[in-house]
């Protein structure tokens, strides 16, 4: 089975047996990931009927819910991971997403396609088109991506929220990763897809 | 007018006492029923069936509790209607409760009419049915009882406890209670408490059964009758609350019973008039009124929160049971909001829990139909609890 690098990449991040919560963990492929290689005490919370279906077939223990709604019933500090891979586009309220996963996780774990990558701002800027791209492959009036963002807005909502970034991966179109001395401004533009780790402030 | 039953002065559950269909273990003055109420119940009897094969280490035992008028005939026919067991849709051979893998037991909850002593019984002091001098039970002391049968099995730890509606309430107070006895638990289509509407509709359903005057105060056996009207009234008004709006309208709509047009009568015109009495009647002939009685009263008082300080996590704190709960989007008996409070519980006590609702029309009721989906998770999770606790299994449910 090959993984998605960034499940990869976010399971270097999680320390062996911590509590994890996926939040949108789909057919529960990262969850399983990180049983296998991490040892963790998973949970996740996913909106499809089947996808629960197919992770409580696999042993995973997930909640048929809403990130936008229902991440307020979870206590504070209950996990020591929460973990958002490629979902936070597709919110609602990001931002209150982002601080109910800082409450409730003592890392928080974001991935996300960047609207900043290069390839993205050529296909606006010189053919005027919205972008279709790897890590966006939907037109438009298909997308359920409501809140895309660069590198530096999510950096700046981190700023907002109080929340320290820990670790920031830029992964380039080829799911190479970018050198980290090209900083934020480097990812920014190179990066189709970063992984941030980060902690409350 | 309430609808004449066809048999109204044979009560089903001394029928059942005299000539059980399932097995009875009995429990002596050595073993009473300490009830919540502070009282207790002795001599006392469980009737209860069984299905599959117990293995050798006794680790693949399901117990299934039944819902306020269900029984220990989960599957195959029953003794009284005549009819295929009440959840043969999720129960039997290949199915999510595959009895080639676990072996099921279903009782009959004491305060019941199908053998498990209940307001029918012989009082021993008296010599006479108890009646209305039967002690109130609760669900806890359903799950008591079911305690000393599992003993009796000698099963110390269930692999699972199933159950719908009153049946989840019982999986509820089984996990709460007893979390060392039960490595998983299904509560489908249930409450931690039961709500305000709900007494509400107990409540129309025991005064329906105390207003017909064949109910002697609770002493109709003694005068050789029933109160089988008022019974049927009760089913009735309660049938109407395990379907959906939508699902009586698709079913019935305004369509007339065996009839062109409206007769200007009370008759019954309208197929769910029809349907409704039907109901209520077949109910009468296999149903004690004063248990109807006494199972609502324990509904009605089912809070698991209030017993530990109005906050229900506490009820599950440090549990190890995996937990897998069920909700029907159409259920306005037991919505998924209630659900929704018991999942928000768990999380909170760090249990694991995983939570499905189910799309349906098809109201309360969808938990003993065809809903694929929940036969998907419902077999599923028994899979990876069993793995968990080590029972191999054959993937074509060959054997154990």
């Amino acid at each position: 089975m090959t993984h998605r690098i960034d499940h990869l990449l976010i399971a270097n991040m999680v320390p062996k047996g911590a509590r994890v919560l996926d939040v949108g963990c789909g057919d529960g492929s990262l969850l399983l990931l990180l049983r296998e290689m991490r040892g963790i005490d998973g949970r996740g919370i996913e909106l499809s009927q089947n996808n629960v279906n197919a992770c409580v077939a696999n042993g995973l223990y997930v909640v048929q819910g809403d990130a936008d709604t229902d991440l307020r019933d979870f206590p504070d500090n209950a996990f020591d991971v929460v973990v958002l891979s490629q979902t936070i586009q597709a919110t609602e309220k990001p931002k209150d997403v982002l601080q109910h996963m800082l409450r409730i996780g003592k890392t928080a774990i974001v991935s996300f396609p960047n609207f900043g990558h290069w390839r993205v701002r050529a296909q606006v800027l010189c053919m005027g088109r919205m972008p279709t791209t790897r890590q966006l492959d939907t037109h438009w009036y298909e997308s359920e991506n409501i809140h895309l963002c660069t590198v530096h807005d999510f950096v700046n909502l981190c700023d907002e929220l109080g929340a320290r970034i820990e670790t920031m991966l830029p992964l380039t179109s080829t799911d190479h990763l970018l050198p980290q001395v090209l900083g934020t401004w480097g990812a920014n533009i190179l990066a189709a897809q970063v992984v941030v780790s980060m902690k409350r402030g | 007018m309430a609808p004449s039953p066809r048999k109204p002065t044979k009560s089903p559950s001394s029928a059942e006492n005299a000539v059980p269909h399932s097995e009875i273990v009995q429990f002596g003055p050595e073993t009473p029923l300490v009830l919540e109420s502070g009282q207790s119940l002795s001599p006392w009897q469980m009737a209860y069936k069984t299905y599959g094969q117990l293995n050798a280490d006794k680790s693949n035992a399901i117990l299934i509790c039944h819902a306020l008028t269900g029984d220990q005939f989960v599957v195959g026919t029953h003794p009284v209607t005549q009819k295929s067991g009440w959840w043969e849709t999720l129960i039997g051979p290949g199915k999510a409760i595959n009895t080639h893998r676990y072996f099921i037991i279903c009782a009959n909850v004491v305060g019941g009419c199908m053998g498990s002593t209940g307001p029918a019984s012989i009082d021993p002091a008296t010599g006479q049915p108890y009646a209305l001098n039967f002690p109130v039970i609760t669900i806890h002391d359903m799950v008591s009882a079911q305690a000393h049968l599992c003993d009796h099995l000698g099963i110390e730890t269930l692999l699972a406890v199933v159950g719908g509606s009153m049946g989840g309430m019982q999986v509820l107070s089984w996990a709460s209670r007893f979390p060392h006895r039960v490595f998983s638990a299904l509560p489908i289509a249930t409450a931690a408490r039961h709500s305000a509407q709900n007494i509400a509709f107990n409540e129309v359903g025991r005064q329906a059964v105390m207003a017909d005057p064949q109910w002697h105060s609770g002493n109709y056996l003694a005068q050789d009758t029933l109160p089988a009207r008022g019974l049927a009234v009760a089913r009735m008004a309660a049938h109407i609350t395990y379907l959906s709006e939508h699902s009586m309208h698709t079913k019935f709509g305004r369509n007339l019973q065996d009839r062109d047009k409206i007769t200007f009568t009370f008759d019954a015109d309208f197929q769910v008039e029809s349907y409704l009495r039907h109901q209520g009647v077949s109910f009468v002939e296999r149903f004690d009124a004063n248990s109807y009685l006494y199972l609502t009263r324990a509904m009605d008082y089912f809070d698991l929160a209030s017993e530990h300080g109005g906050i229900l996590s506490t009820a599950f704190a440090g549990t190890n049971t995996r937990f897998c709960v069920v909700s029907f989007t159409s259920d306005w008996l037991f919505p998924p909001r209630d659900s929704m409070a018991v999942v928000h519980a768990l999380i909170a006590a760090n249990a694991r829990v995983s939570y499905v609702e189910i799309e349906t029309d098809k109201g309360h009721d969808a938990f003993l139909l065809h809903e694929p989906q929940m036969f998907a998770a419902v077999e599923g999770f028994l899979k990876s609890v069993a793995r968990e606790r080590g029972i191999h299994m054959l993937d074509d449910g060959e054997g154990i």
